[in-house]
């Protein structure tokens, strides 16, 4: 295959001079729900708080989808007393929408120790969901204790043995893995042969223009290791990816949000809907954020994130909505 | 941190003293206690094991406790030896060491937290 120039404009569907990577670098990013509208082969994300009535004319597009991540149901410490009224909360965002996401992605974590009430309670706070279907894919937490047994049970209908899955909407191939089964002392996230082999097959098919959207829990970029913030082979899987033209890697996991473009594929990850987790290695540990109890839902519910393209660098633009409205760029920290 | 070294002196002293035949937490000098009679503890806090390695004598029991508001196992690393359920905030979990040998395990939900237990 020959060889793209890096900043040859790939899609440009709608002849406006604005490539994916362009359109990426002015893209929001909600922090409880996220809601995308791909357009033209490309995935804009926009942070749901900060979407007036009517929408923008950019936010029309063929497909349009929401994220909510880590709804950890269970969890009942200080970082977050009361996860049922924050899960309750995005999805209300997401329903107070004038045009509903199509459906959601749930990308992990769905409950916090795997018990079947925890589970019971997430999936009747998502019935209250306008939007009907959801695609699930596990987070370590939802396969404690019993392999997945339970997760699998529940949410794996239609999967292929080990949870994971693709599927298809108006042109966009969707395609959900599972990296939080069979984690080896000392590791990261793991995707496995079986896994890797399928996604291949999966893949082959499809011709290089079709826009790809993978999600999984755990990221699928290192983004700290030394926290077990990583997948293992998630190279081989990115490798399988690259003969197309736009992709898009979602991923939940670290509590915040976080955005990266790497050659043809952009990675974002998504907040949590339970609980804020420090940035990597500005703590001792990746364990629950506790903040001041009026400032919990800023970080659940309305930070807003542009991203700041650097060169191999994360760049991370973390601004309050309250502030968004003068500017979108506010604490930038990269690394 | 000074707690925490704290918390490893007095771990360690649990240690000598059960390896040396006394009960630790008990004065009174009945007969030689077994081995195990006092769980030695290893603490779980800010997802790391400590102390860790932790040496004990064949027979001994370790006790994990979870001091995190975190959920964390403890399984051996060949997945069969040991292996707790979740344990939720200061829930605890007990094995006890028959044979001696080096006993390598690591939480199931943050890999990247390893620990050692060496049976003598």
């Amino acid at each position: 295959m020959a060889e793209r120039k890096k900043d040859e404009i790939l899609y440009d569907h709608n002849h406006d001079g604005i490539d994916r990577r362009g359109f990426l670098t002015c893209m929001a990013w909600a922090g409880t729900g996220a809601f995308y509208v791909m357009k033209g082969g490309v995935l804009n994300s926009y942070a749901l708080s900060a979407m007036g009535d009517p929408l923008p004319k950019e936010m029309k597009g063929e497909l349009t989808f929401g994220q909510i991540s880590d709804s950890h149901m269970g969890f009942n410490k200080p970082a977050n007393t009361d996860v049922v009224g924050t899960l309750k909360a995005a999805v209300g965002k997401i329903n107070a929408l004038k045009k509903q996401p199509e459906f959601l992605l749930h990308t992990g974590d769905i409950s916090h120790l795997a018990k079947p009430e925890e589970f019971d309670t997430v999936d009747q706070i998502l019935k209250s969901s306008v939007a009907k279907d959801v695609f699930f894919v596990p987070g370590e937490h939802d396969v404690i204790g019993d392999d997945g047994k339970q997760y699998l049970e529940r949410y794996g209908k239609g999967a292929q043995a080990g949870g994971w899955y693709s599927f298809d909407k108006k042109g966009v191939h969707f395609v959900g893995l599972v990296n939080v089964q069979n984690l080896k002392a000392g590791g990261l996230g793991t995707l496995g042969e079986d896994q890797l082999e399928w996604l291949e097959k999966d893949l082959k098919p499809l011709a290089a223009s079709t826009p790809v959207i993978v999600f999984a829990h755990i990221p699928l970029w290192s983004v700290y290791p030394q926290w077990g913030w990583g997948t293992e082979d998630s190279a081989q899987a990115l490798a399988y990816l690259k003969r197309f033209g736009s992709v898009s890697v979602l991923n939940g996991h670290i509590h915040q949000i976080m955005q990266k473009v790497e050659g043809n594929v952009t990675f974002h990850t998504a907040a949590s809907t339970a609980f804020p987790q420090p940035e990597p290695g500005k703590a001792d540990s990746p364990g629950p954020m506790k903040v001041p109890a009026e400032q919990l839902r800023d970080y659940l519910g309305i930070t807003d994130v542009k991203f700041v393209r650097g060169k191999h660098a994360l760049a991370i633009v973390d601004s309050k909505l309250s502030e968004a409205a003068s500017s979108n760029a506010e604490n930038q920290s990269s690394y | 941190m000074k707690a925490k070294q704290k918390w490893a002196g007095i771990a360690l002293g649990c240690t000598l003293a059960i390896v040396a035949g006394v009960s630790a937490g008990s004065p009174a000098r009945e007969a030689a206690p077994k081995p195990g009679d006092t769980p030695v503890q290893v603490k779980i806090d800010n997802f790391t094991f400590a102390p860790t390695p932790l040496t004990v004598a064949a027979g001994s029991t370790v006790q994990w406790v979870n001091r995190d508001d975190i959920p964390h196992t403890v399984v051996s690393d060949d997945k069969t030896t040991f292996k707790s359920k979740a344990l939720d905030t200061d829930e605890n979990y007990s094995y006890t060491f028959t044979k001696p040998g080096t006993y390598t395990y690591f939480c199931s939900i943050h890999p990247k937290m390893t620990g050692k237990v060496v049976v003598q």
